[in-house]
């Protein structure tokens, strides 16, 4: 398989691009041009992979899974543990490559976005070691259900911004990091968290969370001997979906498996599930699958985990889905929830609500699967920031 | 000749500059608002943009994030509001200019807004999250329908940058004084007008300037340099002031005719932007 995506101008595809207002466009050309030198420059690689080793405490381990395969009685399953890096998610992976950016740029003021908190806290902690000022915008209702994040930011040194417009989810977090960007755009770098938003971020993110895959693949081959039947991994942007989807793009054979929150059910209208169940649409500066209504207007995501819980994806997912080479499917609340405590039980792992959509559906899958056959997992994130989120859905008062 | 190219040619005979007021479709609703353009249009104004509502609106400030969600609360549509210009339409020649974000042309389908918009007496269209680069899906189907793309150029875009899009420009071209989301604080007129008067000699469409702009005051400096003024959020919070109070329109009517009188009173001393609207026209 021949795969170059996206093109010079950010399209993967039809998707993609750069849907953003003046002010911004020359900065986004300035960023894109300043992430193709440092992509070319061996010191600025070395760093990166300096900071992901020591600091990140990379390479993450792949762990086969022995009594969650032997309860789900099929395939071989395998977890990468990207819950075990520093600040406990695959999301510093991405703060430490952008940040090095912005100070290769000159920029010592950085923004976020924030959903579950977890690129909250990964941009709040390369703020930190690289003396930068940060400001980290939120979702009020995000604020309310992740307080711990929100206390670990502040820690940190960061400003978190409570954003009350809109539903106060991730999407108006980053319609209001949008409006603080175009306001402050000379001085200060924007953190984009994801694979969405304007061109260059949903290239530059993959290519920071690519290590995921490259890693995963290596281990794969000396661990098991052999590449696994299928990878899977939870969609909210897709970050992480994306890190470890993109080393095994060539590997045809190797099924793609990316998961989206079906909240209460897909026909229930209440979920974040943009690929599976959404329309082709202009948010956030790309074009890709996004959960609107028939005149354009953007309609409320919904999932159990705040870091899904948004209405569009990255548009290079929406490629994928679209020249079939990836898989998209949609996972509940109760569905999570249930492989949630299951994997708990199980390996003693505690999965972020987020990875817990993943897990579902590997438990879905691994039954129709034979022995010999491998699935292989991200976790992307540990759980401890959801403990309030699943006690609360478990009816028990902390 | 186009409702804009003559607006601005019979302003220039007379020696003014031009109005241009920004209000949300459908805020408070499709029919309060299409009696406010009735209002402004009587008051003097001389060219109208019509916000089309976005649920997501990243370019704006609160007033018209307020606005947006208001009109949107009250069922506001681009097919309604399409509805409302042609009905206007009947009525007056001003020049109507849509404003918002993509995704509701999108869905709408980009050549069938081209033409439904056209044939509803629409002269341009105003999209703040399309730049150029991107346009190339709409702008072939409203060039065909006669419909002016109206670019936006701001303090960020550099001078090559600039020169660029500012050849290109249809209608007029929009300056954004500042770098900001809409109505988000007081414009700094001396600071823009070196950069006004440069676009004015790139171009050969006439150049309105806006964002920050909300009194006569603010509005007379800028008009001093400029072939036309702005103001949007100033008009969008008297609406939302008065939305339920019957002076309403008489509120907007006194607003705009004090703004228009400062508008049409600036000073003509700009030979060079006399020059260059006659070779646009």
């Amino acid at each position: 398989m021949n795969y170059h995506q996206p093109d010079n101008r950010g399209h993967f595809g039809v998707f993609g691009g750069r849907y953003v207002a003046e002010t911004l466009m020359p900065a986004l050309l300035e960023l894109d041009k300043a992430y193709r030198d440092a992509k070319k420059d061996p010191e600025f690689l070395k760093e990166f992979q300096d900071y992901l080793g020591h600091y990140v405490g990379r390479p993450s381990p792949l762990y086969f899974a022995q009594r969650l395969t032997r309860y789900c009685g099929g395939a071989r399953i395998y977890l990468k543990r990207e819950d075990l890096n520093h600040t406990g998610a695959h999301k510093v992976n991405n703060t430490i490559g952008q940040a090095l950016l912005a100070r290769r740029m000159g920029k010592s003021n950085v923004i976020a976005e924030t959903g579950a908190g977890q690129h909250g806290v990964a941009t709040a902690t390369v703020a930190a070691l690289f003396e930068m000022n940060c400001k980290v915008f939120m979702g009020k209702e995000d604020i309310r259900r992740q307080s711990l994040n929100v206390f670990r930011m502040k820690l940190l040194g960061a400003q978190v911004e409570s954003v009350a417009s809109g539903t106060s989810t991730l999407k108006d977090a980053m319609n209001e990091a949008l409006r603080h960007w175009v306001t402050h755009v000379r001085d200060t770098f924007y953190v984009i968290g994801t694979v969405a938003g304007p061109h260059p971020y949903p290239m530059m993110v993959r290519d920071f969370q690519a290590v995921i895959g490259q890693e995963a693949r290596e281990q794969m081959l000396q661990d098991a001997g052999q590449l696994p039947d299928a990878a899977v991994a939870c969609i909210g942007g897709g970050s992480n979906a994306m890190g470890l989807f993109y080393p095994f793009l060539k590997d045809e054979h190797v099924r793609l498996i990316g998961v989206e929150a079906a909240g209460l059910g897909v026909e229930s209208g209440r979920h974040a599930a943009s690929i599976c169940a959404g329309s082709i649409g202009v948010l956030h500066g790309n074009k890709t699958y996004l959960l609107q209504d028939r005149d354009g207007q953007i309609e409320h995501a919904h999932s159990i985990s705040a870091g899904l819980d948004y209405p569009g994806v990255g548009p290079e997912h929406a490629h994928l889905k679209d020249i079939g080479r990836a898989e998209y499917v949609a996972v509940t609340d109760e569905e999570a929830l249930s492989a949630f405590r299951r994997l708990t039980e199980l390996e003693g792992i505690i999965p972020a609500l987020e990875s817990a959509h993943a897990v579902a559906q590997v438990m879905k899958m691994a039954p129709q699967m034979s022995s010999d056959q491998s699935i292989l997992v991200c976790l992307s994130g540990r759980g401890d920031k959801d403990i309030h989120t699943v006690a609360e859905a478990m009816g028990i008062d902390l | 000749m186009s409702r804009i190219s003559s607006t601005f040619e019979n302003l220039r005979k007379r020696g003014e500059k031009a109005l241009i007021t920004f209000l949300t479709a459908g805020d408070p609703s499709i029919e309060v608002s299409e009696q406010i353009v009735h209002t402004l249009v009587n008051a003097g104004v001389d060219l109208i943009e019509l916000g089309v509502p976005f649920s997501d609106p990243s370019a704006d400030g609160p007033t018209i994030q307020k606005a947006s969600e208001r009109a949107l609360g009250a069922g506001a549509s681009l097919t309604g509001i399409l509805a409302m210009v042609s009905r206007v339409r009947q009525h007056t020649n001003v020049p109507i200019v849509l404003m918002g974000y993509y995704n509701p042309i999108l869905q709408y389908d980009p050549g069938k807004f081209s033409r439904d918009a056209a044939q509803a007496g629409v002269d341009g269209v105003l999209l703040v999250d399309l730049p150029p680069e991107e346009s190339e899906e709409l702008h072939p189907h409203l060039k065909k329908a006669g419909i002016d793309l109206i670019t936006l150029l701001t303090p960020t875009t550099d001078p090559e940058r600039s020169a660029k899009l500012s050849a290109q420009g249809e209608g007029f071209l929009y300056y954004v004084s500042m770098t900001g989301v809409t109505g988000s604080k007081k414009v700094d007129s001396m600071a823009i007008e070196e950069s006004v008067r440069r676009l004015k000699a790139q171009c050969n469409v006439p150049v309105a300037v806006g964002f920050g702009i909300s009194t006569a005051e603010e509005a007379r400096s800028i008009a001093h340099f400029s072939d036309a003024v702005v103001v949007g959020s100033a008009l969008v919070k008297l609406i939302a002031e008065y939305q339920h109070s019957p002076a309403l329109l008489d509120e907007v009517a006194a607003f705009a005719s004090r703004l228009k009188s400062a508008v049409k009173l600036a000073p003509q001393n700009d030979d060079f932007s006399h020059n260059k609207n006659e070779n646009a026209m």
